[in-house]
């Protein structure tokens, strides 16, 4: 009844941990949980101290999924474990991020590997509470999500005393209403309180001071879900899975001019050569791939040539001056039009700024304006410098990081592509009336 | 006005949710979950869930302006929303969005003469891998091609 998200066999390359059940049947059901090692985990975690627990996330090398990259077994131990005030735990499924479409697939197909992350989380840092923040448009998920959490307080793996273990927690999602800014963490919390989805001035960090100004962990979907494969195969096998420094598997989104698209479970440290013609069939119509995004929209850029030696981990794209973050790849081939793509990526920043800061506000329209021109080809090469030179004077001087995300792919799109931008000069395809306008706004 | 017993029984078991005296914590998930009932934020709807939280029908108005799901007007029976973010417009969601408009005569944000039918360019819905794609209300579309965009609406059209 749901459309399927799932190729029928996974890919021989995939290392398929957290997506084992997914092929199942029924693989929501808490039955088909439990009988599949589901909860495991956290009973081994509820035989162990907070410390220990922290110390096997630790040694997993699991990094944030969400985007960032944050080391998981760290941020988890910066919660005041003794603090007098009620600790939480978050988990961000805003996923929002252009090109990312993998926590769907975990809440869509194993909803309790998620709930079983979260109370190990909740046992290391003593948090009783948690929400489930999921964007708006991904209701039926939330539905999902709430027949699970239904299940699970049915059957005692949440609620009080969960299991004879003493250990009590309760969980609930919480829906988002249409903001990709709610995705960045401190604008989360607002929403999740109620309010606009603007950003925190931070220190101090959500484990200090996080939902209802009280020490949280909030973490992306993903990472939560990893919890428990974790704690069962122990942090260091876990680890061992992906390379030194990156624990584990990476759901990776495989988007644009691909031949397979999907989403497929892969170890970290996997060759992007490999991602691109092993497991996504190659580029489509036997094409050559001018350009890739390695993560989500707001990563900077690589040219087909430059992506096709990397790996996809955190500290190879890093090297490539790029990200890992969220994981959904976007492949372009070579007839990719890279005005338009440049487009279409600041539009939405554009529409998705918040409006706090004037940087990020007036830089993103002003982006907007001059790329709609280049793309309309009215524009002048001062219009392609001015693009570069705007993105250059956001980059770090925002409140949030959108602003950085809106300038960085922008940037690179302009430095690797420069001459698309200007073959497009002087090639007019608008009609007079568009042109007075755009003339108006640009003096 | 009222709301029906079922989002009564929702809204009464949400407060337990948050930390007591947080109740406004509820304020996004009622104003949706009665959305979904009323159709649109109508002036009877703020107000209703504005008395519930103990709030101003102003904080209400402040959180409604900002989030892009929260209809400031009567929408179509059927809210058709189209994406044409990067993954998509890479598999062509652009011409399928102007065909869309092209085929209703309608423009974003615009609802047909009717009343059946909404259009809403939106961004990425997290359906990258399954391009290009659309919701059709809270429903999901992968995949789509044109022929069966044309025969959605004709659909819609007909009901
Ligand atoms: C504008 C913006 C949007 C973001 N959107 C998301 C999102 O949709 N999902 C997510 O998990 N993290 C998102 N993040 C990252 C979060 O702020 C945060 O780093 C993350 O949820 C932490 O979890 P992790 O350590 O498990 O990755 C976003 C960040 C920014 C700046
Ligand atoms: S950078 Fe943009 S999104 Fe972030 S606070 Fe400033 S205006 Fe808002
Ligand atoms: S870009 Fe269209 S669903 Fe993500």
């Amino acid at each position: 009844m749901y459309p399927s998200l799932l190729h029928e066999s996974p890919h021989p390359d995939e290392t398929i941990v957290l997506g084992k059940r997914f092929r199942l049947p029924d693989s929501r059901r808490i039955g088909t949980y439990l009988a599949h090692e589901g909860y495991q985990g956290f009973l081994k975690a509820s035989q162990m101290t907070p410390e220990q627990i922290i110390d096997e996330v630790k040694a997993s090398n699991l990094r944030g999924r969400g985007g960032a990259g944050f080391p998981t077994g760290l941020k988890w131990s910066f919660v005041p474990r003794q603090s007098p005030k009620p600790k939480y735990i978050v988990v961000n499924g805003d996923e929002s991020e252009p090109g990312t479409c993998k926590d769907r697939v975990l809440i869509q197909y194993d909803p309790h590997q998620l709930i079983e992350g979260i109370l190990i989380a909740g046992r290391a840092v003593d948090a009783h509470r948690g929400w489930i923040y999921i964007r708006g448009e991904y209701r039926y998920l939330i539905d999902i999500m709430d027949e699970a959490i239904a299940e699970a307080y049915a059957r005692g793996w949440l609620g009080k005393n969960i299991q004879g273990t003493g250990f009590d927690f309760d969980l609930s999602t919480h829906t988002g209403a249409g903001a990709y800014e709610c995705g960045e963490e401190s604008a989360l919390l607002e929403s999740l309180e109620g309010k606009r989805g603007v950003p925190r001035i931070r220190p101090p960090f959500p484990a200090v001071s996080g939902a209802f100004q009280c020490p949280t962990v909030l973490n992306n979907v993903e990472t939560f879900a990893a919890v428990p494969s974790i704690m069962r195969m122990g942090g260091q096998a876990w680890a061992a899975l992906g390379i030194p420094k990156a624990g584990g598997t990476k759901f990776t989104c495989l988007t644009g001019h691909v031949n397979r698209t999907g989403v497929y479970e892969l170890a970290l440290g996997f060759p992007v050569r490999k991602m691109i013609e092993d497991v996504g069939g190659g580029i489509r119509g036997g094409k050559k791939l001018k350009a890739m995004i390695p993560g989500g929209s707001s990563c900077p850029i690589l040219t087909g040539e430059e992506a096709w030696e990397l790996n996809m981990d955190y500290d190879s794209m890093a090297k490539a001056k790029t990200m890992l973050g969220s994981g959904g790849v976007v492949l372009m081939d070579e007839d990719t039009d890279m005005v338009k793509a440049a487009l279409r990526i600041i539009r939405f920043y554009q529409h998705e700024s918040c409006g706090w800061c004037i940087p990020c506000r007036e830089g993103t329209l002003w982006l907007k304006k001059l790329l709609t021109r280049l793309d309309e080809g009215v524009g002048t090469v001062k219009d392609i410098d001015l693009v570069g030179d705007l993105a250059d004077n956001m980059l770090g001087r925002t409140f949030c990081p959108l602003g950085d995300a809106a300038a960085m792919p922008t940037m690179s799109i302009v430095r690797k592509f420069r001459h698309e931008f200007e073959a497009k000069l002087g090639r007019k395809t608008v009609s007079m009336a568009g042109l007075s306008q755009l003339v108006s706004i640009t003096g | 006005m009222t709301f029906s017993p079922e989002l009564e029984k929702r809204f009464a078991e949400m407060a337990a949710k948050y930390p007591e005296g947080r109740q406004k914590a509820c304020l996004i998930p009622m104003l949706m979950y009665a959305q979904d009932e009323v159709g649109h934020m109508t002036e009877e709807l703020k107000e209703e869930v504005a008395k519930r939280l103990n709030i101003s029908v102003l904080e209400v108005n402040e959180v409604v302006g900002y989030y892009t799901m929260m209809r400031k007007k009567r929408m179509g029976e059927t809210h058709l929303q189209i994406c044409t973010n990067i993954s998509c417009l890479l598999w062509d969601g652009d011409q399928l969005w102007e065909r869309a408009c092209q085929k209703l005569g309608i423009g974003h944000n615009e609802v047909t003469a009717d009343g059946k039918i909404s259009l809403e360019e939106v961004e990425c819905i997290g359906a990258c891998s399954w391009a290009p794609a659309i919701q059709v209300n809270y429903d999901f579309q992968h995949h789509v091609t044109p022929e069966q965009l044309d025969k959605l609406i004709d659909d819609l059209r007909k009901a």
